[in-house]
């Protein structure tokens, strides 16, 4: 079976999947949002704490899904901690960008950094919106949306 | 099985050799979403496209009553595949779900009055809860869910305790998209009209199960569509008892269904032309009639023998995977798997099974009471037609125990 060589099934995916990292509620959190995809019924709220000067301070989520959402939300949260909000804009672009392949998933963007191993889902055009669900939803909690949805 | 070669009956379905991702060749395990459909109806198609193009009912020339007489004979032939008295009451539509919009249109919306119940079983396809919530907005009707059991069953005492004078519809699934059960429909349907109410049956996946005698059966309304019988999509029949069809308003006005028109008055034409307004599908109803000659050709019986030998076999097999737990367990089911994997999300296994070439279905199925029923939010479907094999199904089982070690 080629699952260990695939591109979308990764290591560090099912790593992640595994063991997600910032899986919890953040009670100190100063924005929250909570996504959903209706189509798989994936589902989950993503919490940030923003200090007054813009500053991510800290990044949790917590919800049921796929290995695929819940890896890239995991990697996300690891990605934003310590970037500005404008920072954390401009990372969600890319990420789209790498994504939805209007740049090309060979070169990926350096600040992508370990989230590049997402490069090979515009092949799974049904299993893009699992892995940009948890990028929405922060960026709809930054932008004081509370419930974000991929539909 | 002597009087079934497999081998040969695959050969009449195209698909059945196309190449996925990889290059690999499809295992196609989604027919309970649509099956594919055999040469005799490709070529029906392509030859009406190709040399019998017309419309019907109107021209008098040559192409136009030649392709009337074969869109009146596919009506025939499905009065005969359904055992229905008379041809009036064979509607064509675009599908299941139109056929259920139109008698939530034209026949409950007309009757039902504030407090009127209308009774659905809890594993109903999303298509056959919504066109009847939007009765309720207009009448104020009452719907009643029939509860189903832990093995996807209907519950059929609590059946019975919901049926009363109040009672004015029961539109129940034939055969559960998600969950493969076969309804005890013909009791029901005993049930229903000794409580005074009438019954609609969905049997959007039932026509592909078994055979339905509506006249043995006494039910009211049966919807389903040509493209879960090897058919072509965008076509679809309502068959309706003659009496009740009669006394319905049009569901749509156009052509084809008036007698006369001025802008005084309007003559709405008889049954069944009364509910096929404008030109229909004419190539899919046509289309629709090779399919059925198809499968009346291929035999119920051999049909049905074959598919429990691949549902026993299955149900075999896909015990042999560790944290599996499948979803409908009925004695009384069709060859549909549903299942969840202990800490694998549904989709994750779709992905991975569409690397191996194998097509399933992961989702809610468009089922969602039946999944929060379970407590779940999707499954995995595998749902298989005559023309799979045992050694797909193999295939099928292997790919799912390395999924398995994949997540480990």
């Amino acid at each position: 079976m080629t699952v260990h060589s695939d591109e979308l099934y990764q290591q560090v995916i099912l790593e992640h999947n595994k063991h997600p990292r910032n899986f919890r509620v953040l009670s100190s959190c100063t924005h929250e949002a909570e996504g959903y995809n209706p189509l798989c019924g994936d589902h989950l709220n993503v919490y940030l704490k923003v200090t007054p000067e813009g500053v991510i301070e800290e990044v949790s989520f917590q919800g049921d899904g796929c290995a695929i959402s819940k890896a890239s939300a995991s990697m996300m949260s690891v990605a934003l901690k310590g970037k500005t909000v404008a920072e954390a804009k401009a990372l969600f672009d890319e990420f789209r960008k790498l994504i939805m392949k209007e740049v090309d998933p060979a070169e990926p963007s350096a600040q992508l950094g370990k989230l590049s191993v997402f490069s090979g889902i515009w092949k799974y055009p049904s299993r893009v919106k699992c892995a940009i669900l948890a990028w929405h939803t922060m960026k709809g909690a930054l932008d004081e949306r509370k419930v974000v949805s991929t539909e | 099985m002597a009087s079934f070669d497999i081998d040969k009956v695959r050969k009449d379905f195209p698909n059945l050799r196309t190449h996925g991702r990889d290059d690999k060749p499809i295992i196609y395990f989604d027919n309970a979403a649509t099956t594919f459909k055999p040469c005799q109806v490709i070529s029906s198609t392509h030859s009406h496209y190709c040399h019998r193009t017309a419309n019907i009912h109107r021209g008098v020339h040559y192409l136009s009553e030649q392709a009337t007489a074969s869109y009146e004979a596919s009506r025939e032939k499905v009065r005969r595949f359904l055992n229905a008295k008379s041809m009036s009451e064979i509607i064509f539509t675009k599908g299941t779900t139109e056929s259920i919009n139109l008698v939530a249109s034209s026949f409950a919306r007309k009757r039902l009055k504030h407090g009127d119940e209308i009774l659905l079983s809890e594993m109903e396809h999303h298509a056959n809860i919504v066109p009847w919530q939007m009765v309720r907005e207009e009448t104020g009707c009452v719907i009643k869910v029939i509860p189903i059991n832990d093995n996807g069953e209907i519950m059929l005492e609590e059946y019975r305790k919901l049926l009363s004078a109040k009672t004015k519809i029961v539109s129940v699934v034939h055969v559960s998209n998600s969950l493969g059960t076969i309804n005890p429909v013909r009791e029901m349907i005993k049930d229903a009209h000794a409580a005074g109410a009438v019954f609609m049956l969905d049997a959007a996946q039932g026509i592909a199960c078994e055979p339905i005698d509506v006249q043995e059966w006494d039910v009211d309304f049966l919807a389903f569509s040509g493209h879960k019988l090897y058919g072509p999509t965008g076509v679809g029949v309502l068959y309706g008892k003659e009496r009740l069809l009669e006394s319905m308003p049009p569901y749509q006005g156009g052509g084809d269904m008036i007698l006369s028109v001025t802008f005084e008055k309007t003559i709405y034409n008889r049954l069944p032309h009364k509910f096929e307004a404008g030109t229909p599908n004419v190539a899919g109803v046509i289309a629709l009639g090779e399919a059925i000659d198809y499968v009346r050709a291929l035999g119920w019986e051999n049909m049905m023998a074959y598919k429990n030998e691949l549902l026993s076999y299955g149900t075999r097999q896909i015990q042999t995977v560790p944290g599996l737990k499948l979803i409908g367990t009925s004695p009384h089911k069709t060859t549909i798997f549903s299942f969840v994997l202990d800490g694998i999300h549904p989709h994750d296994v779709g992905t991975l099974m569409d690397r191996e070439g194998v097509a399933i279905r992961t989702g809610h199925h468009c089922t969602q009471p039946v999944m929060k029923r379970f407590g779940i939010a999707a499954t995995s479907r595998a749902s298989l037609a005559f023309y799979n094999t045992t050694g797909e199904f193999d295939t099928f089982v292997t790919a799912l125990k390395k999924i398995i070690e994949v997540f480990k």
